[in-house]
């Protein structure tokens, strides 16, 4: 079993996030970054699959050299080997340019021992727009099944149980295909030091959009089909009105519910 | 993020004479691999411990299903040979990083902090270091891979810094020991997965009328070996601490740990480093205090404006940022000289002096830091809410813990060449 698991190095969603006033795309530099805790289940997905039965998962990302880190983690979490497409080109790319991208390398990785599955995350803790899979599949030509909070592999295909809210689905697709996983899917292990210091000796290697054959005009801020105009600072919460009970603090309660149309 | 680089140009002048190197310039850092582990308990200690320690401080709850997911970071095989099933001699696998985990596992609760320290440094170091082939097969993996832990009885009820003072008698009947007497204070000795206790006892005495002390392996459960309640403790709530007492308590003669009538000598070594390790757990008291003061600062308005404002309360953060930078240097330093006396380029003399000026010097820092992060939250700092509470409470035992502060004075002293 031949697993490309997409990861992405998102900002902290602990620290203060912004946007680069430039060109009002995420500011990545003055942020610490980590690997998106959404892509932690896809590459412990992929790691179980493989762990059950065998084969090998290569994590791939997108991303300014900082995204190594993503990639590191993720080798360290057990991941046999890593992928980093880094071109500055890249900069600014909307999720059509980027899955261009992630396509064009996943096609790459499979020239010599073709890819069984591609598994992602349901969306980015930063841009969180969760269409990211789905483009890639259409570009790869794959059967997508997303939003998986259960996947097994099983010989040719490929089945997920999907929760919806007003029922639960299985759907099973033939290899190769895509799978999207859910936060329910699995408890994402932790490294260990073994991890660590094995990952220090995995292979990684360092693609740019020419390796890919990719022309620099497809993507970035350039080519993309979006852009943010302006970007506001959401105004710093004001204190809350304090309501001393005299004995109608359920009558108060009541009536500031009502006037702002909680209840 | 790149290394932490400590670079420390130090005239050595507190080693014993004997080890002096007069304008010696020494520099270490920790490497990618230390601060990759630290990126990793940091983590871990923020997403398994963080979320929960309120409660279990709350309700005295050792949390004895952390232990193996601890085991599985292999954070207790880091200063243990692959074959026992640890890491030590791979890349960064040292005691300098066993320092660094128990330093971020601190800066979220110390108790857990010291649940790791303890359970390397009492409870594997001893056993790994004088025990036999046979010995280290039957306990190790398990206490290594955190399926169980052990502890180290030492301190009596009337001994404490005297320990040479043992009442704790072990007598050869035949081919068993037969151990009769008590043990105060012995941390992860009552846990639900606690197999094994290593315990100093009287089993002579020495031509100069001295007591002749020897280490003895007794198993949990063994008949005779009764563990008493948890104590009621000022602090350490989540961390495992009993009184273990002897009755006709019989264990076989090759429970002997290490060369009988070396017990004491075995146990000072054991205390060199585990004063660098209570160092470690200082500093990331200190840190944490410094954190979460510094944030309350900025933010917490008074009188129209962030109480850091005031030099009142800055001067005094920037006091406790001084604390740990120093803690941080002394820490790391008495850490890498105990990794390079192992590899036989520094003297026992130098890694206990460095253990005892970082250890005394990292937890007074720590109890003051403490004392001004609470001074900080103001009456919310009183308030078990808040983490600063529980860390002035944790704090103290610091100054105490494997060797006082008048202890850690006196070794230093004799270390300067004063007499004793």
């Amino acid at each position: 079993m031949n697993i490309v698991v997409c990861v992405k190095y998102v900002p902290d969603a602990q620290a203060e996030r912004t946007f680069d006033s430039s060109d009002n795309t995420t500011d990545r530099a003055n942020v610490d970054g980590l690997l998106s805790e959404l892509d932690e289940y896809a590459v412990e997905e992929a790691l179980q699959i493989v762990e059950a039965g065998e084969g090998e998962v290569t994590v791939l990302t997108v991303g300014p050299a900082s995204a190594a880190d993503a990639i590191k983690k993720s080798l360290q979490m057990g991941a046999h080997r890593g992928v980093h497409v880094d071109d500055d080109a890249i900069h600014g790319s909307d999720a059509i340019a980027t899955s261009l991208v992630l396509a064009e390398a996943i096609k790459k990785i499979g020239a010599d021992n073709p890819v069984d599955l591609v598994v992602t995350g349901m969306a980015s803790t930063d841009g969180a727009m969760g269409v990211v899979p789905t483009m890639l599949a259409e570009r790869l030509g794959l059967p997508a099944v997303t939003l998986a909070s259960e996947l097994e592999v099983d010989g040719g295909s490929a089945t997920i149980r999907r929760d919806g809210d007003t029922s639960t689905q299985s759907i099973t697709a033939t290899l190769p295909a895509l799978v999207s996983v859910t936060d329910q899917i699995n408890e994402p292990r932790y490294p260990s030091f073994k991890g660590i210091m094995a990952a220090k000796k995995k292979p990684v290697e360092h693609w740019s959009l020419a390796d890919l054959g990719v022309d620099a005009s497809q993507v970035g801020l350039d080519a993309a089909w979006t852009r943010v105009e302006t970007f506001t600072a959401r105004p710093p919460r004001s204190q809350g009105e304090i309501v001393n009970d005299e004995g109608d603090g359920g009558q108060k309660l009541a009536a500031f519910l009502g006037e702002h149309k909680f209840v | 993020m790149p290394p932490i680089v400590l670079y420390l140009y130090v005239n050595v002048k507190y080693a014993p004479q004997a080890q002096r190197h007069e304008f010696e310039d020494t520099m270490f850092e920790l490497s990618q691999d230390h601060e990759d582990l630290r990126a990793l308990v940091r983590d871990f200690a923020e997403r398994e411990v963080a979320p929960n320690i309120a409660k279990w401080d709350a309700a005295a709850y050792f949390p004895t299903d952390l232990v193996p997911k601890m085991g599985d970071l292999g954070l207790f095989g880091l200063v243990v040979p692959e074959e026992l099933g640890g890491t030590a001699g791979e890349g960064g696998s040292d005691f300098t990083s066993l320092c660094v985990a128990i330093e971020e596992l601190g800066r979220v609760d110390q108790s857990i902090g010291i649940t790791l320290s303890a359970g390397v440094g009492l409870g594997i170091n001893p056993i790994l270091t004088y025990g036999n082939d046979e010995q280290k097969q039957r306990f190790l993996p398990d206490l290594v891979a955190g399926r169980a832990l052990a502890g180290f009885g030492l301190t009596e009820p009337d001994g404490g810094s005297d320990a040479a003072a043992s009442r704790t008698r072990a007598t050869l009947e035949g081919d068993e020991w037969v151990i009769n007497g008590s043990k105060a204070f012995i941390t992860n000795s009552g846990t639900e997965i606690t197999s094994v206790v290593t315990v100093t006892a009287r089993t002579g005495t020495n031509a100069d009328g001295s007591p002749q002390l020897s280490a003895i392996l007794i198993p949990a459960g063994t008949p005779g070996l009764t563990v008493e309640p948890a104590y009621h403790k000022l602090g350490w709530h989540v961390s495992d601490t009993h009184g273990l007492s002897f009755d006709n308590c019989r264990v076989p003669a090759a429970n002997l740990l290490g060369e009988p009538g070396q017990g004491f000598k075995q146990f000072l070594k054991t205390l060199d480093d585990g004063r660098i390790a209570i160092s470690a757990l200082a500093l990331g008291c200190a840190r944490a205090c410094l954190e979460l003061a510094t944030d309350h600062a900025k933010t917490r308005v008074a009188f129209g404006r962030p109480i850091g404002a005031n030099q009142g309360v800055s001067f005094q953060l920037a006091d406790v940022e001084v604390m740990v930078e120093a803690s941080r240097a002394l820490t790391y330093k008495a850490a890498w000289l105990k990794d390079e006396h192992q590899a036989g380029r520094r003297s026992v003399g130098e890694v206990k002096q460095a253990a005892a000026v970082a250890k005394l010097y990292s937890t007074e820092a720590a109890v003051a830091a403490t004392r001004i992060a609470t001074q900080v939250f103001g009456g919310n700092g009183f308030m078990e809410e808040y983490p600063v509470a529980r860390f002035y409470r944790d704090a103290k035992i610091l100054e105490i813990g494997e060797g006082t502060s008048e202890i850690q004075r006196m070794v230093i002293a004799r270390g300067l060449g004063l007499p004793a």
